[in-house]
């Protein structure tokens, strides 16, 4: 079966994001930008699968600027088979996202469809369970193991209480968390092989979708800043702390 | 505005996440809720009860009993025919269903607002709540994920709501349910605490975070926490994690323990409103955030702070 793995060029996880000065939102000029951490684990549990003899071929989609490009070339390094780019310089919201990857999932018939929970710049947890919807498909979300048989897919999930498993028909959509594997670092053979993988470049148009933004960005501003307080120098003057602030009497 | 308000519960209690949900769509008008559960209707009753609550739509099926997805949007969407707004807490059931109801309905989900400007601007948090977005909808049904640490609770009596059976189309046949492993615990719930002792990776093992963690959180009457890296490192089970991708806390008082400060982690408690910090590294991050910071070594200054308690 295929491997639909999407994936998001987005602020690299270690830089500290910084608000621009007119408050219209993150400044990304200069900004090193990497694959989201959770779509990385979803390219790692694809290429897992193909290792099992589930998956037969992975294939990376990427919805953004002509530089998603790079994105697309690190996940065919890690091992994904072929690549498609759907070009647009809108800041194509969840819903618009979903739309296109339905378009492709009706085109590539994929059995199953893997993506992070959320990507960490809009912080939204939306795309997968949209998709999910839009195909009339079943949706495990938030998988830390996932295990396929036949056409059933077994997903455990994190939930609030711990973890919950779900059975769910293929094809079906997962969406990743942090504890589903450890993504692999690609070889520098594999970085090379990766330039001669076939990515193909498509539009939203092509799949009759409109990625101008729905939600109107007002202002983007700085959290409010917390004080650092004061430091304490052994355990009975924190504990006087403790009783000023009426937790112990 | 009419709303719909996804009821949290666990098929014989309404959880408190729902409270604060109550509130963030009270500011937008109307208040209805669905309780959607197998065997659940105590759980309606009780909703009916909370302050400032109409109608209680109760939906009760062998299909609901887990809050699967794909059984209980549809079911959502047949409800939003007659409201304007689902508001869902920011828990994994809400994140896990509204998204779903969203793109049934065709409209963007804005998640996890922190405040309601109006009746169509929220702010929410962007880049691990390193910045705050305030966001305008466009016209048309609204679909909403709340911050429970961003909005008070709702008072659990003084409602006087009506409870209403809707039937709803059952089960989707797509998924199934096929068990949790829930962690059982006397101590109080995260999300609820009003006081959190946590542990990173300091603690260096299960082993210590049973031996100088949950003492110490016991004496206290407190929830226990944990870092990324202390969840990562196998000290402790998932659903002790709070940060970005754990959960999201705002004790009145919040101790960390061997815990750096990373972003990930602050983001998820630095609306703390007392932050206690014991760490040997004086230059750790958690310092910046902290009111009250003890630097040295926890093996030597949790034994003696539960000690002297």
């Amino acid at each position: 079966m295929k491997v639909l793995v999407p994936v998001k060029r987005v602020i690299d996880y270690n830089v500290k994001p910084r608000v621009k000065m007119d408050g219209t939102g993150v400044d990304l000029a200069n900004v090193k930008m990497s694959m989201n951490p959770f779509d990385e684990i979803a390219v790692e549990e694809a290429i897992r699968l193909k290792e099992k003899g589930v998956a037969t071929e992975i294939i990376a989609v990427s919805i953004g600027v002509q530089k998603a490009q790079e994105t697309l070339r690190t996940a065919l390094a890690m091992g994904a088979d072929r690549a498609i780019l759907v070009l647009t310089e809108d800041d194509a919201e969840p819903l618009a996202v979903a739309k296109i990857l339905k378009g492709i999932v009706d085109e590539e018939q994929p059995g199953l469809v893997i993506l992070g929970k959320q990507a960490i710049d809009d912080d939204s947890n939306q795309t997968g369970q949209m998709l999910a919807a839009l195909l009339g498909r079943p949706q495990g979300t938030f998988a830390s193991k996932v295990e396929v048989a036949g056409d059933t897919v077994t997903v455990t999930r994190e939930v609030d209480g711990g973890l919950e498993t779900v059975a769910l028909k293929t094809p079906a959509i997962v969406t990743t968390d942090l504890r589903l594997n450890e993504p692999r670092y690609a070889s520098l053979p594999n970085i090379m092989k990766a330039k001669s993988k076939p990515l193909a470049n498509k539009t939203p148009a092509d799949y009759g979708v409109d990625t101008a933004p729905r939600l109107k960005t007002l202002k983007v501003e700085e959290p409010a800043k917390r004080q650092a307080g004061v430091k304490v120098a052994d355990v009975d003057e924190l504990i006087g702390k403790l009783k000023v602030l009426g937790v112990v009497a | 505005m009419k709303t719909l308000v996804w009821v949290e519960h666990d098929n014989t209690s309404v959880k408190d996440a729902t409270l604060a949900v109550v509130t963030a769509a009270s500011q937008l008008g109307e208040v209805h809720l669905v309780v959607a559960g197998s065997g659940c209707a105590a759980v309606a009753d009780e909703a009916a009860k909370i302050a400032g609550v109409g109608k209680v739509h109760l939906a009760d099926s062998p299909a609901y009993e887990n809050a699967l997805a794909e059984n209980v949007a549809p079911l959502i969407v047949e409800l939003m025919g007659h409201h304007d707004a689902f508001v869902a807490p920011a828990t994994s059931n809400g994140k896990n269903i509204a998204p779903r109801v969203a793109a049934l309905l065709d409209v963007v989900q804005v998640s996890e607002i922190l405040s309601v400007e109006s009746a169509n601007t929220f702010t929410r948090p962007i880049y691990a709540g390193n910045a705050i977005a305030t966001v305008q909808a466009p016209a048309g049904k609204l679909v909403l994920t709340v911050r429970g640490t961003a909005f008070v609770k709702a008072e659990r009596t003084g409602g006087n709501g009506t409870v209403e059976a809707v039937g709803g189309a059952g089960d989707a046949g797509l998924s199934s349910f096929v068990g949790a492993e829930i962690s059982k615990s006397e101590r109080p719930e995260l999300t609820s605490a009003k006081i959190i002792v946590s542990g990173g990776r300091a603690l260096q093992n299960s082993e210590n975070f049973h031996t100088l963690i949950e003492p110490l959180a016991d004496k206290l009457g407190a929830g226990v926490g944990a870092s990324r890296a202390a969840v990562d490192a196998g000290y402790v089970p998932n659903d002790y994690q709070v940060g970005q991708t754990g959960k999201i806390v705002a004790p009145e008082i919040y101790i960390a323990v061997g815990i750096s400060g990373a972003i990930q982690h602050l983001a998820g408690m630095k609306d703390s409103k007392v932050i206690i910090a014991i760490n040997k590294d004086e230059d750790a991050p958690i310092f910046q955030v902290a009111d009250v910071g003890l630097v040295g070594d926890l093996f030597k200054i949790v034994p003696e702070l539960t000690g002297k308690l």
